[in-house]
């Protein structure tokens, strides 16, 4: 179809047809990150969607649950890891019913690293995995555009995560407390969001234990201290 | 100007007619009704990568090695993904390239390894070997290039052949192989080689070879490439592959890495304080 | 069998009038002819045995294993058409690897049972196909250790992961039998084929449910010893044929199989095979004493 058509010269002049570039497509120009702690995992996130310069949704939310105590942090486009992350859901959903017991966290990464893999040409998607589980406890799994697995302490991810390697490299602790997790998850995405220009808003949070998946928010307006998991 | 690439390089439409596309191949799109439009295309790059792996025979076997490196483009994103996969009991393969093709090319020995066990872990049950497995790697490897659609790696599979011998063999994401006593991808091919020849110009070098002195020679090209190859760390696997199996070992450091020499190093030409 | 011959019994689409589908039965017959195969569940393995009747002198003694692996953790005996048996084996490492494709770690025993029943079991629905004429035991270990995601590279943190619940105990042994029907179910201890109700009679009096024997259930290599002595128990009623004692196990990562299916090593099978004999011939002695008295 693009063959028929492009490069045709018109009467009104050259008509350039860049269908087979996503255009104008909504990235997640991100900062996304989980860590293990000592009893479970926590997800971050900016809020942040832009198109090119322009912020599309100020106040986003990447943090997708796959399954009850299953989530993942999404970056690259938007389209494709919603996609990606509503298939994911439907087979972990078909998992736990038809197998009687639920997904574990490697599942769901499995799921994952498949779809980014096999559909690598297709896809921009950079996803991080971090689920809790009886068998498992807390786990981190990333995958990266090329659709490779990584199971890790914690995980980085999007534009802005470029920014805090040094931080994150220089802060991180294993087995810390929910509260110092907390701070280390915020005090990353803070320099995130300074730094980067693809990252912004809030800082939104799950975590994820043996009490189940809990939100936090955290708003720049009130330097990111609040209001964590009270209503606003 | 057309600026699709697709169009690039063929007859102008304007005077020739557009391309008649029903001569393509079918297109891969299983449900699709349209006829096809383009060519299909694949991976043109790598992501994640892992740089040299390098291996040597030695009298009684192969002494092979890769650092624990998977590279973001210039990033040194991953810093503890081992890349020296056994196989069987006398059998390794070392990747170069892509992760997530490493990983494939794992999961589909993983189940050969499988299937070769459906046969019974008897006596007369004969294994695939290292030359069997680089025989079949080069294939998949081949195959898929053919496809255009390329497992970006490049590898090398150490071991032990039919008769027990050392064996060493190299296959890249284009189907290309060759053996020789000494082998190394990427960078290592430049940097490593050169050195590892010096120890083992021929076959008949490599047979007097002792295993010690393979390791030794091994860490030291390992750390000449960490001085020079910017896609490579301190940390790597080292693997030996002989009549006992194979002894690997991850999480090997550069020793005695020389570096006060650069007090010596005074300015870039005349100056000397 | 008074059905015989009204014409319900010619096709497996068809119900009979009092809701049988005779085709299924007559699988159940031919499985019924074939050698005893058994299976044991025990405290920290599974034990398969398969008496294999010796067909001919021409065959090579010990080649020709009836007993499969799928995967590398899971073992499959069954009884009654060779040939159907072979097919059933394929079709269950097709569907482990097909498992394995998807989620990128081994297929559980359970799953394996069930997605193996829905697949004989269709086996009874359609006038184009027959039953399986085998009734088949799968048996298993589940790893009881973490089993990382195939091909995945990294190892997480140093210290392990955060936040996992103590005292669960995952993974272990099951067994479970699958009828021509397409009925399955899990099992402590299992027996088809010829010997079936001696065999069953010998299970019936090991400590094998953990919930009233506790610790007390019997070992994996005491189930190996078992297991030989109601195979021997079991081919009494055929005495007149020669049968060769074909007998694999699959144990805790931890255990003498490392989780794997593997056939039992020989020094150790010949053992319990020696007690076995000596068992039998123990039970003739107290019988011949009895006569005396």
């Amino acid at each position: 179809m693009i063959m028929q058509q492009s490069g045709v010269l018109g009467e009104d002049g050259i008509h350039v047809d860049m269908n087979h570039l996503k255009h104008g497509e909504v990235n997640l120009g991100t900062s996304i990150m989980a860590i293990n702690f000592k009893d479970g995992v926590i997800l971050g996130a900016d809020s942040r969607t832009t198109t090119g310069a322009y912020i599309a949704n100020r106040v986003t939310d990447k943090l997708t649950q796959v399954h009850d105590t299953i989530w993942c942090c999404r970056s690259g486009s938007a389209a494709d890891t919603q996609a990606v992350a509503d298939i994911v859901q439907y087979h972990l959903g078909m998992y736990g019913i038809v197998n009687d017991e639920p997904p574990t966290t490697q599942t769901a990464a499995a799921l994952f690293q498949e779809l980014c893999y096999d559909n690598k040409d297709q896809l921009s998607a950079g996803i991080i995995i971090a689920g809790w589980d009886h068998r498992h406890g807390g786990q981190v799994y990333s995958i990266p555009l090329g659709g490779s697995l990584h199971k890790q302490a914690y995980a980085i991810g999007g534009s802005g995560s470029t920014y805090i390697y040094g931080y994150c490299d220089a802060n991180w602790r294993e087995g810390m407390t929910e509260a110092e997790g907390i701070k280390f998850v915020k005090g990353a995405l803070q320099e995130a969001i300074k730094w980067d220009g693809s990252s912004g808003g809030v800082i939104r949070m799950v975590v994820l234990t043996a009490q189940g998946a809990i939100r936090h928010l955290y708003l720049p307006d009130r330097n990111y201290e609040g209001p964590g998991t009270e209503k606003p | 100007m057309n600026h699709d690439p697709v169009a690039w390089g063929r007859p102008r439409d304007d005077i020739y007619g557009s391309y008649n596309p029903s001569y393509l191949p079918p297109t891969r799109q299983p449900y699709s009704s349209h006829p096809p439009s383009h060519p299909t295309t694949h991976t043109q790059s790598p992501v994640v990568t892992g740089t040299s792996v390098l291996a040597l025979k030695f009298s009684t076997g192969v002494v092979i090695a890769a650092d624990n490196l998977a590279s973001y483009g210039s990033l040194a994103r991953f810093t503890d993904v081992k890349r020296l996969r056994p196989f069987n009991r006398n059998a390794i393969v070392g990747f170069g390239g892509d992760v997530s093709d490493m990983q494939y090319i794992d999961r589909l020995l993983l189940s050969l390894v499988v299937q070769e066990n459906y046969a019974g872990g008897g006596e007369s049950v004969t294994l695939m070997n290292a030359r069997n497995l680089h025989t079949y790697l080069s294939k998949v490897l081949y195959k898929r290039r053919t496809d255009f659609n390329p497992l970006w790696n490049a590898l090398l599979v150490g071991g032990l052949d039919e008769h027990q011998k050392p064996f060493l063999a190299y296959a890249d994401l284009l189907g290309t192989t060759y053996s020789a006593p000494s082998l190394a991808t990427g960078f290592g091919a430049h940097l490593a080689q050169p050195i590892m020849r010096k120890v083992v110009p021929d076959e008949a070098a490599a047979a007097k070879l002792s295993k010690e002195e393979a390791v030794k020679t091994i860490r030291e090209c390992m750390k000449v490439l960490f001085y020079r190859d910017a896609r490579s760390m301190n940390e790597y696997s080292l693997a030996v592959v002989d009549v006992r199996g194979v002894e690997l070992k991850e999480d090997n450091k550069l020793e005695a890495e020389s570096w006060a020499f650069a007090d010596q190093i005074k300015g870039y030409g005349t100056q000397t304080v | 069998m008074t059905s015989i011959g009204t014409g319900y019994d010619l096709s497996n689409s068809v119900f009979s009038p009092d809701g049988r589908n005779f085709q299924v039965e007559y699988a159940v017959k031919a499985v019924e002819n074939g050698g005893t195969a058994i299976g044991i569940r025990c405290k920290d393995g599974v034990v398969l045995a398969l008496e294999k009747l010796v067909t001919s002198k021409l065959l090579k003694p010990n080649a020709n294993k009836r007993i499969a692996t799928v995967d590398r953790n899971i073992g499959v005996v069954n009884s009654g058409l060779l040939p159907d048996g072979r097919h059933f084996i394929s079709r269950a490492r097709d569907e482990a690897s097909s498992w394995r494709s998807t989620y990128k770690a081994p297929i559980p025993i359970s799953s394996l049972a069930n997605r193996m029943g829905a697949y004989v079991q269709a086996y009874t629905l359609y006038s184009s196909v027959r039953p399986f004429g085998i009734t088949a035991i799968v048996g298993g270990w589940d790893a009881e250790t973490e089993v990382s995601v195939d091909g995945a590279v990294g190892s997480g943190p140093k210290i392990g992961s955060g936040g996992k619940t103590p005292g669960v105990k995952e993974g272990g042994p099951y067994l479970y039998m699958i009828e021509p029907s397409g009925l399955y179910w899990g099992y402590y201890g299992a027996a088809t084929g010829k010997g079936r109700q001696a065999a069953k009679a010998e299970l019936e009096k090991l400590k094998l449910d953990p919930k009233t024997h506790g610790e007390g259930v019997i070992t994996l290599e005491e189930g190996v010893k078992e297991a030989a002595r109601i195979i021997y128990v079991a081919h009494e009623d055929s005495k007149d044929k020669d049968f060769e004692l074909e007998m694999t196990w699959v144990s805790a990562v931890s255990g003498p199989t490392k989780g794997r299916h593997e056939e039992v090593p020989k020094a150790l099978r010949e053992e319990a095979e020696r007690l076995a004999k000596k068992a039998l011939e123990g039970e003739d002695e107290e019988e011949e004493g009895k006569m005396e008295e």
